[in-house]
Formats: structure tokens, sequence, C-alpha cells
């Protein structure tokens, strides 16, 4: 079958345990990802935005298996790959890399760059010596570093050249999803187009699909295919690029967006801001409802009582809130 | 003409690092008016903060040292002024607003107690006083509840509300000139927005003149008037905002502006893939050299621009770039 997608997310919840007061306070528990559902093509990007706290970087771990989830499925491929371990999980991390966000801090400083991208076929493959060799030197001409500086180590290294030895590492085994977690936030602006214009040729060069974490909308509109926007733990609002952007339907999607300052003189004299006060929600003690309802604009006493389901309307978007019609209406 | 509020005036400043001696400013000249916007963009290492760190006379002690050139403030000369003297226009008449509203606030006071020794500090008000004003400054910068809160310490704030606190801070004193140096890039688009609502806000009551340093081209669209493009210690291009973003006249400019994947009004399937700046500013031991220092990055370069350092080229609509190329850009 070949329209099966490559990764099919279904219910992920992750849980931590926090305790309040103290030592001795009562344990509590925050569901920093509560029941998240997306499905992701092969060859596709797939942007999850929010702003912090929202639970965009704890999703992605979850699925690379970098933090335990407490429920849900992860499919990769149909097969579910929350519950494996040893071999068949080793397995499983050859095909599911991850580009980190700080490039100063995601390489070994006692590691050669060479080594650094050595690391991962060393650990999840049985390649001989001799081909490694090769894998790594074809890694360096394909993201643009020279030969002579797989010898030098990390500090020699620009923040962007940095961020080209985080994503050879991560081609290494051939993954098949790449999971880039604010991959150029760290960078220079200059330096940002570099990245991204090459993770765009990589994607097309080895038909590899990305699972985009960021909070910059202008690198999501230009990299993504179709974008999920998160708000404390769920998904709000999740649908192709160009309707997202243009219709976005969720009152929150409608206020970030709004909220991106533009050099087009035509965006801004269209754009009306939507503002939205006062901090989000305690996230322990979650109101009932709607999350977004002590925020929203638009929010009516049914928003405070029943919390909205992620519903697929007119047009495809699927979108959690009450006020949005069948037929792709938006309230703002 | 009214005199300008700021006037910077052929400023050299040098750091003194292990390689040698060098210029970190070279040769920089602006105005800034009463009650204007201006913004410095440009990549990190390229000068910004350090001419921010001039004017308020903070530079690194013993490190940096202004080498030539003025820093007039209303008339009066602050390179020369006296250290007693400049503590004085620091918070009174000048203010600044950091990056970092993390690690800019003292961790173990009250937000409340930090904006109050300002106020005893420079404006010589008793604890009781200034300890009211401190919770009036909060409610202008629209921290709910600002009575209350002022007794919170920074980490009881969120990063947003962090910020507000610097800015009622610096606005404390009711200063003529505020200076923002990356207000925002620790802060989520939402709170952004809120802090530069703000920022406009105050301006518009209180009449401050503004220094906005930012790399977001689209941050200096929406707050200033006018903007300077910096590039390894010397201006590349200062002119109009709308007008350079029309119309830029240096490479550097067009290259900072086209980097970045835009939001426009209207998005379409077309997503060709982004004008890149190749290479990366250059190290201090490159700095001062008589050439184009964004020679080695620029599509455009010549024979020329690796011989000689570019001049200003005036256009008649106010811009004004440091390159051979501008006419035919």
């Amino acid at each position: 079958m070949t329209d099966r997608p490559l990764l099919d997310v279904e219910n992920l919840t992750v849980r931590f345990a926090v305790r309040r007061g103290g030592v001795f306070g009562r344990k509590q528990f925050l569901d920093a990802v509560d029941g998240v559902s997306f499905a992701l093509a092969r060859g596709e990007t797939l942007a999850i935005v929010g702003e912090s706290g929202s639970g965009k970087t704890t999703t992605a771990l979850a699925v690379a298996r970098l933090v335990a989830a407490h429920s849900g499925r992860v499919e990769l491929d149909g097969a579910d790959i929350l519950g494996l371990e040893g071999e068949a999980l080793r397995q499983v991390r050859r095909k599911v890399q991850f580009i980190f966000q700080d490039p100063y801090s995601s390489l070994n400083p006692r590691q050669r760059a060479e080594d650094v991208v050595r690391e991962p076929l060393l650990s999840l493959t049985d390649m001989p010596r001799d081909e490694q060799q090769k894998v790594i030197d074809e890694l360096f001409v394909q993201v643009g570093l020279r030969p002579e500086q797989k010898r030098l180590f990390p500090h020699q290294f620009s923040g962007g050249q940095r961020q080209r030895i985080g994503i050879a590492r991560a081609l290494a085994t051939r993954p098949e999803l790449i999971i880039c977690d604010e991959p150029v936030s760290a960078l220079d602006v200059a330096v940002q187009a570099q990245i991204l214009n090459l993770l765009r040729r990589l994607q097309k060069e080895f038909g590899l699909t990305y699972l985009f974490i960021s909070h910059d909308l202008g690198v999501v509109q230009h990299m993504c295919d179709s974008i999920a926007v998160m708000y404390m733990g769920r998904i709000v609002e999740h649908g192709p690029r160009l309707s997202l952007f243009n219709n976005p339907l969720h009152p929150y999607t409608a206020a970030l967006l709004s909220a991106v300052p533009s050099v087009d003189k035509a965006r801004r004299a269209a754009t009306r801001r939507i503002l939205i006060p006062g901090d989000p929600p305690d996230p322990v003690n979650l109101p009932p409802g709607c999350r977004f309802a002590n925020r929203c604009p638009v929010a009516q006493p049914q928003c405070r009582e029943a919390e909205p389901e992620l519903r697929t309307v007119a047009g495809g978007q699927r979108v959690a809130c009450h006020l949005v019609k069948e037929d792709g209406t938006a309230p703002l | 003409m009214t005199e300008a509020l700021l006037k910077v005036e052929n400023l050299r400043i040098e750091l003194t690092t292990r390689a040698g001696v060098a210029p970190v400013i070279d040769n920089l000249s602006f105005e800034l008016g009463h009650g204007e916007n201006i913004s410095f963009v440009g990549e990190s290492g390229c000068g910004k903060s350090m001419t921010a760190l001039a004017i308020m006379g903070l530079l690194p002690e013993g490190v940096g040292r202004v080498a030539s050139g003025r820093i007039l403030f209303e008339g009066e000369d602050l390179t020369a002024a006296s250290d007693s003297r400049l503590r004085d226009i620091r918070g009174n008449e000048i203010s600044m607003i950091f990056q970092e509203p993390m690690t800019s606030l003292n961790p173990v006071y009250t937000v409340g107690e930090q904006i109050a020794e300002v106020l005893r500090a420079h404006q010589g008000l008793s604890a009781r006083a200034a300890r009211d004003m401190a919770a009036d400054l909060l409610d202008a910068v629209r921290i709910p509840n600002a009575r209350a809160r002022a007794g919170d310490y920074p980490f009881q704030m969120s990063g947003g509300q962090r910020q507000r606190v610097m800015i009622a801070m610096a606005l404390a004193c009711r200063p003529k000139i505020l200076i923002a140096d990356e207000p925002t890039t620790a802060l989520d688009v939402t709170v952004q927005a809120q802090i530069f609502d703000l920022l406009r806000d105050l301006r518009r009551d209180t009449g401050t003149s503004i220094i906005l340093i930012t790399h977001d081209m689209g941050a200096v669209a929406e707050m200033a008037e006018r903007m300077i493009v910096m590039y390894a210690g010397r201006n590349a291009e200062i002119g109009p905002v709308e007008q350079i973003i029309d119309h830029p006249r240096h490479p550097y400019t067009k290259g900072l502006i086209s980097c970045v994947p835009h939001i426009m009004a209207t998005l379409t399937e077309d997503r060709p893939d982004l004008t890149e700046v190749p290479g990366i500013v250059p190290g201090l031991r490159e700095f001062g050299q008589d050439r184009c220092l964004f020679a080695s990055r620029c599509a455009y370069r010549t024979e020329q621009c690796l011989r000689q350092r570019p001049p200003a080229m005036a256009f008649d609509n106010g811009q004004l770039a440091d390159c051979w190329h501008a006419e035919t850009l």
C-alpha cells in the first residue's frame, strides 16, 4: 500500500509528575502532550508550531522515543514503535533521526567532526570501518563541508557549519524521518537561509520526511506542506499550508499569525492585530472547557463548559473550536 | 531646523584584543530626532550593541575606548563627559533595556525594590514614594494587579512580564532616549507583539525617542521610521525604512531582506529557494582594512571593492549607502 502515511500518531499523551509545595507536596500530573493525533505522508514536511510550553518539542521527543509516552500510538510505516525495546528499538532509531536546536551544545566538544558523524553508524549499524569512512566522506560533500574539515573539533566551526555537522550526523544512517527541532533559531539570519536551502535540497535528493518544530511562522510557511498549531498540549488547528495561512480558522491561529511583524506593506495594511491578553492557564489545574477561552476574544459561555474536539470541517482543515462552522467559516 | 536630540559624528571605537587593536565601530555617523524611532539592523558581530554601549558610556573598561569622533546629546559631548556626569545621564536621560530579561534582573530582590532603587538613586525619592511610584510604573507597563506584583521576585514572572519590568525600570525617570537591544528575541511572537505595542504607546504618550536594535526586518518595518544597516562595524546603509525595503542600495541590505522567508499578504504554491548570503561576518582581525569588508560575500564584487573602502553614496531621497555599486543596484 502506498498511501499509508510514514508516521501516524494517535492520541499521544506525555505525562510528567510534578510536586507542588516542596518535597512533601502533593504529587500532581501535567500532560505536556494531551491526546495529540496527526499523520505525515512520506516525502512531506509537517510543522508543529506553538509558543513555548505548548508541548511541541515534547511531542517530537516522544515520537523519537527520547521521552516516554504515557499512552497512545506512534506508528512508523504501520508498526507501533512505542513498545519496542532492545534490537527492535535500535532498528527504529536508524529510521528516525533528530536535528537539534542548539548547534553549540548538541555536538561533543571532544570529538572530531568526522567522529561526531560516525557515532550513529557505530551505535546503530554494523557497518565495516572502511564503508563508514566512505559514507562520512559523502556526507561531508552533501552538507557542504570541505574534506579537510573532518579532522577539526566543533569549536573550530561557526554556528552554521556546526549545524551542517548535526545534519550530516542525522543523515548518516539513511533515516526516513528526520525531526528538526528549531534547526535554525540559534543562527544568524543570513546563515538561516543557507541551512534552510540545504534542508530542502536534501529532502528532494533523499526523499526525506521532516517533522519540523518551529515558532518562526515565516520559516514554517517556507518549509512545510502542512502545519499543526499546538496550544497547551493540544492541537488546536491542523491543515495544509495555504489554507492555514490564508484562512486560519481557530482564533489562536489567527492571533498568532497577526502577531508576526511583516516587511510586506500590503500585508501590514491588511492585517488586523488580534490581541490575546493574559497568560495561558495553569497546566496542572486546567479549567473546564476550551484551554484558550480565557484569552480568546470571541469566547462564548459554551467555550468555558465543554472542551472542543478536534474535527474536520469543509476544506479539510482540522480545528478544535466550538465556534468554527461546519462549512469552514472562522469566528474571527 | 531644530537641533537633533542625539548626534553621533565619525565615531570610532577600538577594542584591544590579543591580536591587536580592532576598530569595532569604524567612522559611524547618524542623528536621532526628538520622538523618533531609529533601528539598527545587522548580524551578530556587526557592532550594533557596541554602538549602544558607547552611547550609554558603558564600553567594557580597559578593553574598549572611543578613539575618535563625538557623541553629542543635546549638544553635550558624551565622550568627554566625566564619570559622574555620565552616571547622571544614564537612567535619567538615556536608558537601556537588554536582550535577556532573565539575566538582567537581580534574582534576590523583588521587582518593586529594583525599580524603586532607580528612583531613589536618580531622583532622590524617599523609600515610600519610590515604592509607590514603582507600583504605578508596573501598572503603566500593563502588569495586572501591579501593587501586589511589585512584591514578586523575577522568577515568579513570565518572560514577557520580566521584559515589562525592565521597560518600567528604564522608563522610571522619563528618559529622552530609550535604547532597546533586541528586546524581544527571547520572547514568543504574541508577547513580542504586546511589547512592541507597549513601546509604541509609551513613545506616543511620553515623546521618548527609541533606538531599536534587532535583526528582524519585519520588526523594523513595524516600529521604525529610519534604519541603519551595519556591517563589520561600518555603516552599510542608512535611510527611511519604507524606501530601503522597497529599494535597498547596498547588497548586504538586499541580502538581509531577501534571505528571510517572509509571510506575504497572499501566499502562493510558489516557494523558490531563499537567496543566500554566503559565508559569515568577518572576524575582528579584518575590521578596519581599506576595502569593502562585505566584498567576500557579495555577488556584485569588482576589483575596486577589494582595493578601496567605498565612500558613502548619497541619494536624493535621503538614502546613504556605502557601496561602490550603489547607483546601479
